[in-house]
């Protein structure tokens, strides 16, 4: 470890808040580039399930007893 | 291929962050700081991995985007749609960290550099495929304009790479070098390797999960998906 204590590292000799600042938007940017495909993902796996549904309870009325 | 991506994505996603939280913290904490910067120096992990790979994702997208053009091969198109958000991602974050980076270093926020131009002007294609896309009802034409201006920006590569020798001015031309002594000494060397490689395993994941739901939204209406979904259906 570099730095002798947490107050050191986080100011980092006055450059704290840059290098901070610049790792913390790096972390959300990556956090959302690795979250939204997975979300829409899921989104189109429910949507297909609700179609699916839909028509099979579609199929069930029309062909259904009388 | 749905499935394949799936696989590797389950394997290579758990260790991008491993190696991402390591790299982040041996950089940020372990290693000593520059001679001349001091501290503020730090953010190269992040500032050269990001930009390194988005310049390799451009040239994915643009190879994506002429092997779609030329053979009509529908998978190509969605690697090359797939890339974009995610190039423009690593673009912002390279443009972002470097002006945090400028502000101690060179006393400027934003200065009209060659580089740091030609690195805007690659966020603005990225930003620029993902629009011309949105913009088109006809997935097919929006398929080949994108391909087509991909392609055209490839002169911009070359352009970026080169920046640094050609018009030398605020930016630092390169400190690793493939053939020869690098400038940068071992210790602040493997950490940064490690962040690259990290960075590019990143892209390769995000790559590979747009994909997948971009292959989804495709194929909502064919057997395979609605097996996906309920695995006892009709077939």
């Amino acid at each position: 470890m570099y730095f002798d204590s947490v107050q050191a590292a986080l100011s980092m000799d006055g450059h704290g808040s840059f290098v901070w600042v610049a790792y913390f938007v790096t972390l959300l940017i990556i956090s959302a580039v690795l979250l939204v495909p997975g979300l829409r993902r899921r989104r189109l796996l429910r949507q297909v399930a609700t179609e699916l549904a839909r028509q099979e309870s579609g199929y069930a009325t029309r062909e259904g007893p009388r | 291929m749905y499935g394949i991506a799936g696989a590797i994505v389950r394997w290579l996603l758990p260790l991008t962050i491993l190696a991402l939280l390591v790299g982040a913290a041996w950089g940020l904490l372990f290693t000593s700081p520059d001679f001349r910067q001091g501290n503020s120096y730090r953010i190269i992990y992040i500032h050269v991995p990001s930009a390194v790979v988005a310049l390799a994702g451009y040239y994915v997208m643009a190879i994506a985007g002429a092997v779609s053009l030329i053979w009509r091969m529908k998978m190509a198109d969605v690697a090359m749609k797939a890339a974009a958000p995610v190039g423009a991602a690593l673009t912002f974050i390279a443009l972002f960290t470097g002006a945090l980076w400028g502000k101690p270093t060179w006393g400027t926020w934003w200065e009209w550099d060659a580089r740091i131009t030609s690195m805007l002007i690659l966020l603005f294609l990225y930003l620029g495929v993902v629009a011309l896309y949105e913009a088109f009802d006809n997935k097919e034409a929006a398929g080949r304009a994108c391909a087509i201006l991909s392609l055209v920006g490839m002169v911009n590569i070359p352009i970026i790479y080169k920046s640094v020798d050609w018009w030398y001015s605020l930016h630092q031309p390169a400190s690793i070098k493939f053939s020869g002594e690098s400038a940068i000494d071992s210790s602040m060397l493997y950490p940064l390797l490690l962040m690259i490689g990290a960075f590019y395993a990143l892209f390769t994941c995000c790559l590979l999960m747009n994909m997948r739901a971009e292959l989804l939204q495709r194929e909502s209406r064919t057997a395979w998906v609605r097996r996906l979904v309920k695995p006892d259906g009709p077939r």
